[in-house]
């Protein structure tokens, strides 16, 4: 599915990734851990293709392409799909109106028809259902006034729409509570299946409970420093990250 | 996050204009003699066979405009106009012998509207696509009016201006210059001079208008300044919806448009102007486009009267408008909801003027402007509260939205009040479209061009929904093609 091989990324001048490799193969679940500025988000903006990040050396490969040649929404309609940490509020467009223009250019990429506003409807309404998203909030203006749970959950709701290959999940479980978290992760593994990878960013070891990954990553400094299994997790939890961190 | 610098580049590489209007249709045409003076009025007025008291009134018009200075205090920049080297009246010559119906009207006049998406064919209106009358007026007159009929049975009196001064030559001569005097400004005064033709709407007491009426603008001629005047009256009680659009051809020269229009709402009645402006805006370089210098203004009459103005400018060089509600009866409204985008090196600097003289009276302004490209926009509002405007209420949002880093935005409100009792609120607010959102919109697979174009019409969403049904869709899709190519 995946595979970054010393992979070097410069931020204003400044080297945040230094040499990352990681691979990631069809169906699997990998979690990425790490303290505060070990370049946990950078990876994910530089996987979805965002503007101003530098990428200074080594290769991505997805689903046997080059990712770098791809722009941001080429990767998004070739199934990257990143759920944001902090998603944008757009005033003015209800949340129903972006999620059908989004489907929809997915949906033409893929050479399948456009869904009419009815078709469109139900399909959405039983997804959200799903996530306890009721219509108000579909009627809403994206992200406007959602608290912190609808916004993560709206997140989840658009993955399950846009059905993406690559799920990048960035800090998907921070600000959620124990019911929230539990929708959430409910939500994420419906998608797991053997055609689909997700790559989980968290601090801790909490959403990693009920999305339960097969590998773990501790990233700190720009590169990842170790690898495990889900059990690894649980030592970070014990240990903390400075112990491994210095450890590697 | 500011839109990057990579994106504001791809402003300038990618300007090329997308003006799909900008076609000339060859009409073999009569013009007056190139320049303005005593007898090019006299020449109109002939061509028109107008009454001699019309006559007089355009040449107090211009013997006054003659003594008039052209403004300078709004916020845009242009080349000083030789009012000399203009035509000033011009006619498709089939005109002449005077089609007497739809059937009669050149058919390559007909093709052109229907290139611009405009039918003229009465069948194709009555097989459901649009509950439009329409007038086209193009170049110095009305080439034809649909449906005239159908309104004459309700008693709504509908077509050119022309049309009116020879069969309602008592309602003209009545409301003409009432709302804006021949002496108001410049450029009315020009236009009370040397107006042409344009859309003269009556409807009667108690009556409610059965269709939308419209009126399309088309300048086609070179050199040739258009100067429509538009007068709408509505009777107590009566109700109409009236919308305008405009094009224009792609021409490296600059053309003039100063057109005049007065509404007039009596007791309980209301009027509903809408404005789809969409005027050659030149080139990426400004070279070209049309100066759109316009006077637009409703009274408000009678009591429980309302008057309300929407406007999606998005086209023109340059546009120097403000569309204004006099509200003279008690418990009157006036209402202006207002869009106005400027790309590349366009400059608009518009607003309104609402001018609360009754008591009771309320107005609302709802203003969005966008700007994109090295283009200027300004807001300028003046919101006056007159001595017996007891309990009188406005209440003003100015929402500026910039495009890049070389634009401007600019809110000049001016407030005036005399009555202690009156209220009036402004609000305003500056943003940008940032790099999150647009990032946002392509993250999930939506690509630039559509990511702002959603985000723009979201941002202009309350003006939009102030549009008639069928013209929301057309003006939705306009927002986003006059901001092609404003980003990467």
């Amino acid at each position: 599915m995946l595979q970054i091989k010393d992979l070097h990324v410069t931020v204003d001048g400044k080297e945040i990734l230094k040499g990352l490799s990681l691979d990631i193969g069809d169906g699997e679940v990998h979690a990425i851990m790490g303290p505060n500025g070990s370049g946990k988000s950078t990876l994910s903006y530089v996987l979805a293709g965002r503007e101003g990040y530098e990428v200074t050396g080594g290769t991505v490969r997805y689903r046997d392409q080059d990712l770098f040649t791809l722009n941001a929404e080429e990767r998004a309609r070739e199934g990257v799909f990143l759920a944001f940490q902090y998603p944008v509020e757009i005033p003015g467009v209800p949340t129903a109106t972006f999620l059908k223009t989004a489907v929809n250019a997915v949906r033409r990429h893929r050479g399948e028809a456009e869904l009419d506003a009815m078709d469109f409807l139900k399909f959405v309404r039983a997804r959200a259902k799903e996530l306890e998203i009721g219509d108000d909030m579909i009627k809403r203006f994206l992200n406007v006034g959602f608290s912190g749970g609808e916004k993560k959950r709206a997140e989840i709701l658009q993955m399950a729409l846009l059905e993406p290959t690559l799920m990048v999940l960035d800090e998907t479980d921070s600000g959620l509570d124990i019911d929230a978290l539990r929708i959430v992760s409910e939500g994420i593994n419906r998608m797991r299946g053997p055609d689909r990878s997700t790559l989980m960013i968290t601090h801790y070891q909490r959403l990693l409970n009920y999305v339960v990954p097969d590998h773990v990553h501790v990233m700190a400094g720009g590169r990842i420093v170790r690898s495990g299994g889900k059990e690894l997790a649980l030592e970070l939890e014990e240990k903390g990250y400075a112990d491994i961190a210095s450890a590697a | 996050m500011a839109v990057s610098a990579d994106t504001v580049q791809q402003v300038a590489s990618l300007a090329e204009q997308k003006y799909k209007y900008g076609f000339f249709t060859d009409i073999d045409h009569v013009q007056a003699p190139k320049g303005l003076s005593e007898d090019i009025v006299r020449f109109i007025s002939a061509k028109k066979g107008e009454p001699e008291w019309l006559l007089e009134w355009r040449l107090r018009a211009y013997r006054h405009w003659l003594e008039m200075k052209e403004p300078d205090w709004a916020r845009v920049d242009f080349p000083k106009i030789d009012y000399q080297d203009l035509y000033y009246y011009s006619a498709p010559k089939s005109k002449d012998d005077g089609p007497k119906s739809l059937d009669e009207v050149d058919p390559e006049l007909l093709k052109t509207y229907e290139k611009l998406g405009i039918p003229l064919s009465e069948q194709e209106v009555l097989a459901g696509v649009r509950n439009v009358a329409i007038d086209a007026v193009f170049d110095s007159v009305s080439v034809a009016t649909t449906f005239k009929a159908r309104l004459e049975k309700e008693g709504v009196i509908f077509g050119s201006f022309s049309d009116a001064v020879k069969n309602h030559p008592e309602l003209v001569r009545k409301y003409l210059g009432s709302v804006v005097p021949p002496t108001d400004n410049y450029f009315a005064a020009l236009n009370s001079a040397v107006f042409s033709d344009g859309s003269f709407a009556y409807i009667p007491k108690g009556v409610r208008c059965p269709m939308e009426l419209s009126t399309y603008f088309r300048i086609n001629a070179a050199q040739t300044g258009q100067f429509e005047r538009t007068l709408i009256i509505a009777e107590e009680g009566a109700y109409v919806s009236y919308l305008e659009g405009c094009t224009a051809p792609m021409r490296d020269e600059n053309q003039l448009h100063a057109a005049v229009v007065e509404l007039v709402a009596l007791d309980d009645a209301e009027i509903k102007y809408s404005t789809v402006q969409n005027w050659y805006p030149g080139d990426a370089d400004g070279v070209g486009g049309i100066y759109n210098f316009v006077t637009k203004r409703g009274a408000c009459r009678g009591r429980n009267s309302k008057i309300s103005w929407t406007q999606v400018e998005t086209g023109s060089a340059i546009t120097w408008k403000y569309p204004s509600c006099i509200l003279q009866g008690d418990n009157s409204v006036g209402e202006f909801y207002s869009i106005a985008i400027t790309n590349n090196m366009q400059q608009a600097d518009t607003g309104t003027k609402m001018i609360h003289l009754g008591r009771n009276t309320r107005s609302r302004i709802i203003s969005k402007g966008i700007s994109a490209g090295r283009a200027q926009n300004t807001y300028r509002g003046l919101v006056r509260m007159g001595p017996k405007a007891e309990k009188a209420r406005n209440h003003t949002v100015c929402d500026s939205l910039l495009i890049g880093d070389r634009c401007g935005a600019h809110t000049v409100p001016y407030i005036e009040s005399q009555n202690a009792s009156a209220r009036v609120e402004h609000e305003a607010t500056t943003s940008k479209v940032s790099e999150d959102q647009l990032f946002y919109c392509r993250q999930r697979g939506i690509d630039e061009e559509d990511a702002l174009s959603l985000i723009v019409n979201g941002f202009c969403k309350e003006v939009l929904q102030q549009l008639p049904m069928e013209f929301a869709v057309e003006a939705q899709k306009l927002v986003g093609i006059s901001l092609e190519g404003s980003v990467g």
